[in-house]
């Protein structure tokens, strides 16, 4: 009886974690993204019931366990109903964080009632492996939550998006960095009953959130999409040691999934920088006072209205619209996609040429196009679309900076050499909107700014955009 | 869990590796699966992954309903019904908003 439950449930779990394969498989293409959407939820369907109704493992308190369930669904549904498209980046913050802490509040129950978990010896204390996978465990999840906090804080604009560098803090987290290793170490080497290994792991639990805050608040606001991918990753890892605890091989599988999802992610955000991981989570660039600023105030620009803009846009064959973060921050998608309409029916093609770190998060312009009904066919990445802008008549900047710079192809002394960037110079007109000449994040002044083919539409992007359309119609 | 079934199929093989090893291979071949599967997703849909990576990292809710589900109210009770509450919040808000986004794209409509 008691055998066939086992297996009966590790073949669910099975079954989930193939379920969870196919919803990320399905994320291949719009088509069949929706339908891998309900693979994972049925996927976590099955792994829940299967642990709920295991009565090996269950005989307490499944009452409760349902009220938990629908208090928190029920704040997740109508959160998810809510929730803006612009806020996505911080959403998903603070869904890490909930995991991170979901993973630390699982591993101290583990902690202190091994029983039922099933991995204690004869004795009554945790066996050894179990020591070193709950301890891995919660210090993952810890700095996952407190990481995924700042993260939260910064993106929400509730602490400001300028790093904020403590002296010496390189020294000072590898020192807590080797502390939480040392303890570690020592809650697998001593019994978890005894005090020592009862104040190892409270210890790691502790320096493990404390050390999260601390390597996230040096990093800048558009260093995040490497943050918010590091954490997704995190929560996997996290996810994973405690499916060894738990012997489970659904969040083994899971965790293992999410962990390289975000390692992928990382690596690409960190290629879309030409910036080495490190660098990013050393933190510290992209401060206010970086970069030369002197040069700039003296070199003449050429500044158009609404109204040329309009001109231009109507006579040109061949649109390409840039968006980038400013795009986001001004709600501009909605009034851009009625721009192209318009252009449109004048007979214009237009398109989109997103840069692979453009916003907050991976993939962040494309949920705000698709937002404002922007068919995704009209949408490309940069390899594809980058050689089209030669033969393009107005590239369309509206909220980007330093991915259209060419700078970062021509000086090898600028912060922002080598980083892949947006031929947008080569298209024969360019019309960049900005509220000024500031420079960008990387605090590097734009010398698309001063060429003879660009037009400066200085405004809030999204009153420029409404009244080009103004003017279109 | 696993290993009952490991021992069902190999009979009267004497010896089978320990659970460490089997999971750990389990999470290897995992981890490569991941790789190839993320790899194949198209760059413009990065921020569904993101979001649905995140409800099913929530699988963690199956620890804490073992936690709850020990002999009698304990500690563990009260930190598994939280992670419950809390891991629900991702479960249900990550794959809602998850088919919000996905049903957001859509092709050019056909003139």
């Amino acid at each position: 009886m008691s055998q066939s439950f086992v297996d009966w449930t590790a073949l669910a779990y099975l079954v989930a974690a193939v379920l969870f394969i196919l919803a990320l498989r399905g994320l291949s293409g719009p088509e069949t993204a929706r339908r891998g959407n309900v693979f994972g939820m049925l996927g976590m369907l099955i792994a829940v019931g299967a642990t709920a109704f295991n009565p090996e493992a269950i005989h307490f308190g499944l009452g409760y366990v349902a009220l938990a369930v629908l208090a928190g669904g029920a704040v997740g549904l109508v959160i998810a109903r809510r929730i803006a498209m612009t806020a996505m980046p911080q959403l998903v913050a603070a869904f890490h964080s909930l995991v991170g802490l979901a993973a630390v509040l699982v591993a101290s129950a583990a902690f202190l009632h091994p029983q039922n978990f099933g991995i204690t010896d004869s004795a009554g204390s945790i066996i050894l492996a179990s020591r070193i996978e709950m301890s891995l465990g919660v210090a993952i999840g810890a700095i996952t939550f407190s990481g995924s906090v700042i993260a939260f804080l910064k993106l929400q604009g509730l602490m400001s998006g300028a790093p904020i560098l403590l002296p010496g803090r390189h020294v000072i987290n590898l020192l807590i960095g080797l502390f939480i290793i040392g303890e570690i170490v020592t809650f697998a080497l001593v019994q978890d009953t005894t005090i020592a290994g009862i104040h190892a792991f409270w210890w790691v639990t502790a320096f493990s959130f404390l050390i999260g805050f601390l390597l996230i608040i040096p990093i800048g606001g558009a260093d995040m999409p490497v943050v918010i991918s590091m954490l997704n990753s995190y929560s996997g890892w996290a996810a994973a040691a405690l499916g060894f605890t738990l012997h489970n091989t659904a969040l083994i599988v899971t965790g293992a999934l999410v962990g390289s999802s975000g390692a992928i992610l990382s690596y690409i955000m960190c290629k879309g920088m030409n910036r080495s991981f490190l660098s990013v989570i050393a933190g510290g660039f992209g401060g206010e006072d970086a970069g030369p600023k002197g040069a700039r105030a003296d070199r003449p620009v050429k500044s158009g209205s609404a109204e040329d803009a309009a001109f231009i846009l109507r006579n040109a064959g061949s649109v390409i619209i840039v968006p980038g973060y400013g795009m986001a921050v001004a709600q501009a998608q909605h009034a851009l996609r009625e721009m192209a309409d318009l252009l449109k029916k004048e007979g214009v093609s237009v398109k989109y040429a997103i840069h692979p770190v453009a916003g907050r998060m991976p993939g962040h312009m494309n949920v705000l196009l698709a937002e404002a009904n922007v068919p995704y066919d009209e949408v490309f990445e940069l390899e594809d679309i980058n050689n089209e802008f030669q033969q393009t008549d107005v590239a369309f900047v509206i909220g980007a900076n330093d991915v259209t710079n060419p700078v970062a192809k021509t000086d090898p002394s600028s912060p922002i050499y080598g980083m892949p960037v947006l031929d947008v110079e080569k298209a024969k007109t360019v019309l960049f909107v900005k509220r000024s000449l500031s420079p960008g994040y990387a605090g590097v002044d734009n010398e698309l700014f001063y060429r003879d083919n660009t037009m400066m539409l200085f405004g809030d992007a999204k009153k420029m955009v409404e009244e080009i359309v103004k003017n279109l119609d | 869990m696993f290993v009952s079934l490991t021992m069902m199929a190999s009979g009267l093989a004497e010896a089978t590796p320990s659970p460490i090893i089997q999971q750990l291979s389990i999470f290897v071949l995992a981890v490569f699966v991941g790789y190839y599967v993320v790899w194949s997703v198209t760059p413009a849909l990065h921020t569904p992954l993101m979001s649905v990576t995140n409800a099913i990292s929530s699988v963690i809710v199956v620890g804490a309903i073992i936690a709850v589900g020990g002999e009698g109210m304990s500690t563990a009770t009260w930190l598994g019904l939280i992670a419950i509450a809390l891991a629900s919040v991702n479960i249900f808000g990550g794959f809602a908003v998850t088919q919000r986004m996905l049903g957001m794209y859509k092709k050019k409509e056909k003139k």
